[in-house]
């Protein structure tokens, strides 16, 4: 998977609940699952040393 | 049919089970939720439930998968890839195959990485304008390897395609594999089916017939160049793995039961124009959130995708207004919960509204394929 961009979703208590990604050209909303396969990408972008934006 | 030969088909059928023995979904190809016909591929992709594409270093290559009506006798529907623009210089590490990746959960009762395993029956039908040899395998994770990691277990075989354009059926019986691995019996991926269908000069000379680490490659075959030219075809339906030696008939499940089995993995909610989507409630000004609730339990938490455009959806409330998408700020494995925080919604905090989609391209669809 190719993920162009990643930022997380905060519900209205300001929590981070999800990432709002950009995945092989599609958006997403993605949950923190570990066994979710796009969180699992972003997971190993991360590594990767990129970084999931903050909330807006 | 006679009694006698009542009791001998039962007699064949239950050396595993005589219902739920296939543990393949969709091998019948039945079940369509992202749509039918699906052009201009080059990559990855999952098109027909539950089976995904996988391919890399395609050069100029492209490729069509439909739901095709085109099947043997007692199936309504086949999977055609074809070639729709030829690549004239295969990449030495090309690597296209046809797969479902399959959950431990669902595969758990197959005795593998014993020292006496299960043997396990692959049956299906196919049909190519090539005849020739093609290549397949089984995968199997160990200890939760991911499907192309070296760590995962492989056993590749080959099937032949002896007259051309004209459906053949196919059985291959595999002993399951006795290394000292740990098999997934969790919602992760345990086993995958794969069928090559491109392999470059170093994706070609995998051992067959026997089990080995993976090396992300097929056994060599006559046909692992699809993209080749643009004459190719491949049809396959009636696809079922189970446990025993023998291939018995293809387990037809009704629709129901096999889109069920589908959306455990991928569930289109809604697609098209003036469709409901919720009942929301605005918890801050013009902000709204609704409740999506899951007519199966998913296998992990899904993503959302949902399609976004110039006032694909609407809220209708004291007055109407328009927006271009939602973001799922929840989602878990029985519900998900849409939101939309402003850019759109023009509504009093604490008031109520109905959402209907607002395009013919609007859609919304969760996704927990593995």
């Amino acid at each position: 998977m190719i993920i162009n961009s990643a930022r997380y979703i905060k519900d209205v208590d300001n929590n981070n609940t999800a990432i709002n990604a950009t995945i092989d050209g599609v958006v997403l909303s993605v949950p923190l699952d570990p066994a979710n396969r796009h969180y699992q990408a972003i997971l190993e972008w991360v590594a990767d040393g990129n970084t999931i934006e903050a909330a807006e | 049919m006679s009694k006698a030969a009542d009791l001998a088909r039962t007699a064949s059928a239950s050396e595993t089970a005589l219902s739920n023995r296939n543990v393949v979904i969709n091998g019948d190809y039945t079940i369509s939720q992202r749509g039918t016909s699906f052009s201009s591929q080059t990559g990855v992709a999952y098109h027909l439930d539950r089976w995904e594409m996988y391919g890399y270093n395609m050069g100029d290559g492209v490729y069509r998968v439909d739901q095709s009506t085109d099947a043997p006798a007692g199936f309504s529907n086949s999977n055609k890839v074809s070639c729709t623009t030829a690549d004239a210089s295969q990449d030495a590490n090309n690597q296209m195959f046809f797969q479902q990746m399959i959950e431990g959960l669902n595969s758990s009762h197959i005795n593998y990485f014993v020292s006496s395993p299960d043997t396990v029956t692959l049956s299906f039908w196919v049909k190519s304008n090539r005849t020739g040899s093609y290549s397949l395998g089984l995968k199997l994770s160990n200890n939760g390897s991911v499907q192309n990691n070296t760590a995962t277990r492989i056993y590749n075989s080959t099937y032949s395609v002896s007259v051309a354009n004209t459906w053949e059926k196919k059985t291959i019986t595999i002993v399951m594999d006795t290394s000292s691995s740990t098999k997934v019996v969790t919602n992760g991926f345990a086993m995958a089916l794969i069928f090559w269908l491109g392999g470059g000069t170093n994706r070609d000379e995998s051992t067959a017939n026997s089990w080995i680490n993976n090396g992300n490659a097929a056994t060599a075959s006559d046909n692992l160049d699809i993209l080749g030219s643009t004459s190719n075809d491949w049809y396959i339906t009636g696809v079922q793995l189970e446990v025993g030696t023998v291939a018995t008939p293809f387990e037809h499940r009704s629709y129901g039961q096999e889109l069920a089995l589908c959306q455990r993995y991928f569930y289109n909610y809604v697609s098209g124009n003036l469709k409901s989507v919720f009942a929301a409630t605005a918890i801050l000004a013009n902000y709204i959130s609704g409740v999506i609730t899951f007519p199966v339990t998913m296998r992990a938490a899904p993503s959302a995708v949902i399609a976004s455009g110039s006032d694909y959806y609407r809220e209708y409330s004291s007055g109407a207004s328009g927006f271009s998408d939602f973001t799922g700020e929840r989602l878990d494995v029985n519900s998900a919960t849409l939101s939309k925080n402003g850019g759109g919604p023009s509504i009093a905090a604490g008031d109520s509204a109905i959402v209907y989609t607002n395009n013919a391209s609007a859609s919304i669809s969760f996704d927990a394929e593995l």
